[in-house]
């Protein structure tokens, strides 16, 4: 098989805040009954994280589970090894009116780090994201200026953000726009 | 700029998270159905001034279609609801009802 390559190879840019492109990620879509018990073993299974309450995002020893929409999740785990999570939740939800999919490679993910982080997403998405509002373990799927996008907030306050491939370009340019130095908004 | 509650994530998303799709509680009529049936389908909608329910769907968001209940003359938002259903629920038409008493919309009132 050809190498894997990111979206944007790890490019980076420090403004104010400093955006990167974190490389490879291994992605899977799940669709099902989120109260399904034999569906939470098996994410607790393939992520070590329990099962995430609306619009939060949970950590375990293997990844992260992200509660995208009340019938989604989306497992974020080791590039390498999403393929054998597809199979094993494959394998343990038969009979279960579920889906997963390897979404990897038609994802780009960034990470958003310094001291006005919430100035530079709250310039381009229509959230509030004063730190009472919008913690660590928080999720949101918004509007980033023109394309969809979901971020969620780490605990050390710097943020994460997901994006499809195909726009992976043009999130990262409002991004390094919106970080650009002397651009700091000092509110949030 | 309307701020709508999208009833399956929670989140109060504005307008531009937000497509509109039209208006709500559409009966389709396929390929079995009269012309007259499929014409008002296909065609004819409400152009309310006033109380009117519309489709919306959280497309930069969880990518539910839901229903809203608003005014279309002062933009109040009465509430949203799941579009799984035919009717809006009562509480909406309470709500509705207790500022224009003698609305109707269609079939509702």
């Amino acid at each position: 098989m050809s190498k894997a390559v990111s979206a944007l190879n790890g490019a980076s840019y420090d403004g104010f805040v400093r955006v990167s492109e974190t490389g490879l990620r291994g992605m899977i879509t799940l669709r099902g009954d989120l109260g399904s018990k034999k569906l939470a073993a098996a994410v607790k299974a393939a992520t070590g994280a329990a099962m995430p309450k609306q619009r939060k995002i949970t950590k375990g020893a293997k990844g992260l589970v992200a509660w995208m929409s009340p019938d989604e999740l989306l497992l974020v785990v080791a590039y390498a090894d999403a393929g054998e999570v597809v199979a094993a939740l494959d394998a343990a939800l038969s009979g279960e009116h579920a889906l997963a999919v390897n979404v990897s490679d038609a994802r780009a993910v960034f990470r958003l780090e310094g001291a006005g982080v919430r100035d530079v997403l709250a310039k381009t998405c229509p959230v509030d994201l004063a730190k009472d509002a919008f913690g660590a373990g928080d999720l949101r799927r918004t509007r980033l200026a023109q394309v969809p996008a979901a971020f969620w907030a780490n605990e050390d306050d710097s943020f994460e953000l997901v994006c499809f491939r195909s726009v992976a370009q043009y999130a990262f340019d409002v991004l390094k726009v919106s970080a650009q130095p002397s651009g700091e908004v000092n509110f949030l | 700029m309307l701020t709508l509650q999208c009833p399956y994530c929670g989140v109060w998303a504005e307008e531009t998270e937000l497509h509109a799709e039209g208006e709500a509680h559409l009966k389709r009529f396929g390929p079995d159905s009269s012309d007259e049936e499929f014409e008002t389908y296909m065609f004819m909608r409400e152009n309310p001034k006033g109380v009117h329910f519309e489709r919306w769907r959280h497309s930069n968001g969880c990518g539910k279609f839901f229903h809203a209940a608003r005014s279309t003359t002062t933009l109040e938002v009465f509430g949203t609801y799941s579009a799984q259903t035919y009717e809006p629920p009562q509480e909406i038409k309470d709500k509705i009802s207790a500022k224009y008493p003698n609305w109707s919309w269609r079939d509702f009132s």
